[in-house]
């Protein structure tokens, strides 16, 4: 049994999707089913993390067809690491979606389609195969695309449309790459490829295929010139389904992109070059069009896209502190832009309207809850000792002692416009005297909750603030697991060996 | 058959990029249909074409012998192919829907999302 603990993160989920489609029309109980699932979850999480820390890299092959012929799941602790986190993260969209989600909406299957997608989150972590990962995406997107239209608002439809259109061109770009990597290598096993790549001679057609798959990735992540869908429909959905999306499907674009520039393609300097212009500018522009929105939603939409930039930029300097930094900060925004996210449902409730404009007398009404929120906004700025300050040492130092100033620059910018961003929305939202706005009648306030509502909506903000804390806190815990991922990241061959060599030490 | 296979998915990926482009809803799935179609052959062709030898082993071997045409591709494609009709179906009802909800066809005209206001 317990040697297939490997594939266990996808199964729990799936079991929990499934058992959720047998009570269809029972919302309540659906609830429980999803929170008791997710925590289950995290076990299965902490188990595998702790068999990758103590034994190394584990893979297992699916049907026990052997490495190159079948598909191989590999969790390094890259992996683990990410599995483990978005299992947090869904524990407290669980709890969070249950008073988020109104009874209608979740009889459209809503919490049979979280489960699907964070199945299809942890089978995209884990895969040890290039066709594998393109199924998994699938399996990620067709469920976001119910879930950004469930409830069917006029503005969420628009949004959809924008939301499929730009993902459906990126999943047939990424197929695209997948075409021309089999006709070259004749392989899609990313262990094998991590060999035969680099003996092709006609190194102009892997340059070219290697940018196939950084556009198919970039889409998804939502780098510079392919990111106009991500602020166009991030706002629309309710607050727990934005939360879900800001936090983790925008990462699973960054991590298939670290994954296939480590192990696949190891960055040369052509590619080096057009991944830090591009991080650049996807800082630059991210930073600036949050700038300018007038929607508290919509400018923490474009700050993911301000903070992508931190992570490509990282993996392009390609140096094993710069990846160390990258992957941290990787764990420190998956945390806080889920958390951001449901701040703005909070104050959604609060205030009756997501507009900065009509916010306003947060700290005099609710001090406590603005104590709340204020760690997750100055770690996003990265004060120290937050957790956003500490990955940030790892990518100035690695940026400065490659002599990648412009970089470093880049990254400095990117900071500060954060700074002046999330001041702007600490004026209009806490500290600027209330606006005496007409009351809406048909709308519930978060003042008329009752205490069960309110704190569905607190507890899982307390608890990734918690896990916020002890990152800034207990840093060097995250900063010794970043230091692994790093060394296995940039040593291809223990996953080569993993995945090939020596098995009495895999299976046991 | 290389040569024809080769261009038929260049007039496929250029027919689906014109058809996005345009600013119809209709033609925009059109269009991802097309340059799905274009993908699979694409797949396809990357496997190389073995004409009438298919993969199977006959009754009195053990092992395939000579040349013979790749599975894997085909595998791929069908999976593909079940991925991508799930998906168009999918789309068909989405813009169904963003018919009725939004009474226009015109990209051109969804902007509100957009909006900086």
């Amino acid at each position: 049994m317990s040697e297939h603990l490997t594939i266990y993160p996808i199964i729990v989920h799936l079991l929990t999707a499934i058992l959720l489609l047998f009570f269809w029309m029972k919302p309540n109980i659906q609830r429980y089913i999803s929170i008791f699932g997710s925590a289950v979850g995290i076990v299965i999480g902490a188990l595998l993390f702790q068999r990758v820390w103590a034994e190394g890299i584990q893979s297992i092959q699916l049907g026990n067809w052997q490495a190159p012929f079948g598909i191989t799941m590999v969790a390094d602790t890259l992996a683990v690491s990410l599995i483990v986190l978005t299992n947090i993260i869904s524990f407290a969209l669980s709890i969070f979606s249950t008073k988020n989600m109104v009874s209608s909406r979740v009889k459209f299957g809503y919490h049979a389609i979280f489960h699907f997608l964070i199945m299809g989150l942890s089978g995209a972590f884990i895969t040890g195969d290039l066709f594998s990962l393109y199924v998994w995406f699938e399996v990620i997107i067709i469920s976001s695309f119910v879930l950004l239209t469930i409830g069917g608002r006029k503005i969420q439809i628009e949004g959809a449309v924008k939301y499929f259109t730009l993902n459906m061109i990126s999943s047939i770009i990424f197929l695209t790459g997948i075409a021309m990597v089999y006709g070259a290598t004749g392989s899609l096993n990313m262990a094998e490829l991590s060999r035969i790549i680099p003996e092709i001679e006609n190194k102009g057609l892997i340059q070219t295929i290697s940018l196939v798959f950084f556009i198919g990735f970039g889409v998804k992540s939502g780098v510079f010139p392919l990111y106009f869908w991500l602020p166009a429909s991030y706002h629309t959905p309710p607050a727990v389904v934005s939360a879900l999306f800001a936090g983790l499907l925008t990462k699973v674009g960054i991590y298939a992109m670290i994954r296939v520039f480590t192990l696949i393609f190891p960055l040369g300097e052509v590619n080096q070059v057009i991944l830090m212009v591009i991080a650049g500018l996807t800082m630059f522009f991210g930073g600036i069009g949050a700038l300018v929105q007038k929607d508290i939603l919509r400018v923490f939409s474009y700050l993911i896209i301000c903070h992508i930039g931190f992570m490509v930029g990282g993996l392009s300097l390609f140096t094993e502190v710069a990846i160390v930094g990258a992957v941290m900060y990787m764990f420190h925004d998956i945390i806080v832009k889920a958390t951001l996210f449901m701040l703005g449902g909070v104050m959604f409730r609060i205030f009756g309207t997501t507009r900065l404009k009509d916010m306003g007398g947060l700290m005099d009404n609710y001090p406590r809850l603005s104590l709340l929120f204020a760690i997750p906004l100055f770690a996003l700025v990265g004060v120290p000792p937050l957790s956003g300050f500490w990955p940030k040492v790892s990518l100035f130092s690695a940026s400065y002692s490659e002599g990648e100033i412009a970089m470093l620059v880049m990254f400095i910018f990117a900071s500060l416009i954060t700074l002046v961003i999330i001041a702007k929305v600490w004026n209009s939202t806490f500290s600027k005297k209330e606006n005496k706005l007409e009351k809406r009648a048909s709308f519930k306030y978060f003042t008329d909750f009752s205490f069960a509502e309110k704190a569905a909506y607190i507890v899982p903000i307390i608890l990734l603030v918690g896990v916020t804390l002890y990152y800034s806190l207990f840093a060097e815990h995250f900063q010794v697991v970043a230091e692994r991922i790093g060394n296995e990241l940039m040593n291809t061959e223990q996953y080569y060996n993993a995945v090939f060599g020596i098995k009495e030490e895999t299976k046991l | 058959m290389e040569i024809l296979l080769a261009i038929m998915t260049g007039i496929l990926y250029a027919a689906g990029i014109y058809l996005i482009l345009r600013r119809s809803l209709v033609k925009l799935i059109i269009g991802i249909v097309i340059l799905g179609n274009g993908v699979n052959l694409l797949i396809f062709l990357m496997g190389g074409l073995v004409k009438g030898r298919p993969p199977l082993i006959p009754e009195d071997g053990k092992a395939l012998e000579g040349l013979f045409a790749d599975p894997v591709p085909q595998a791929l494609i069908l999976t593909a192919i079940v991925i991508s009709f799930g998906l168009q179906s999918f789309a068909i009802v989405l813009i169904n829907r963003a018919y009725k909800v939004l009474k226009t066809d015109d990209i051109d005209t969804m902007n509100k999302t957009d909006d900086i206001t």
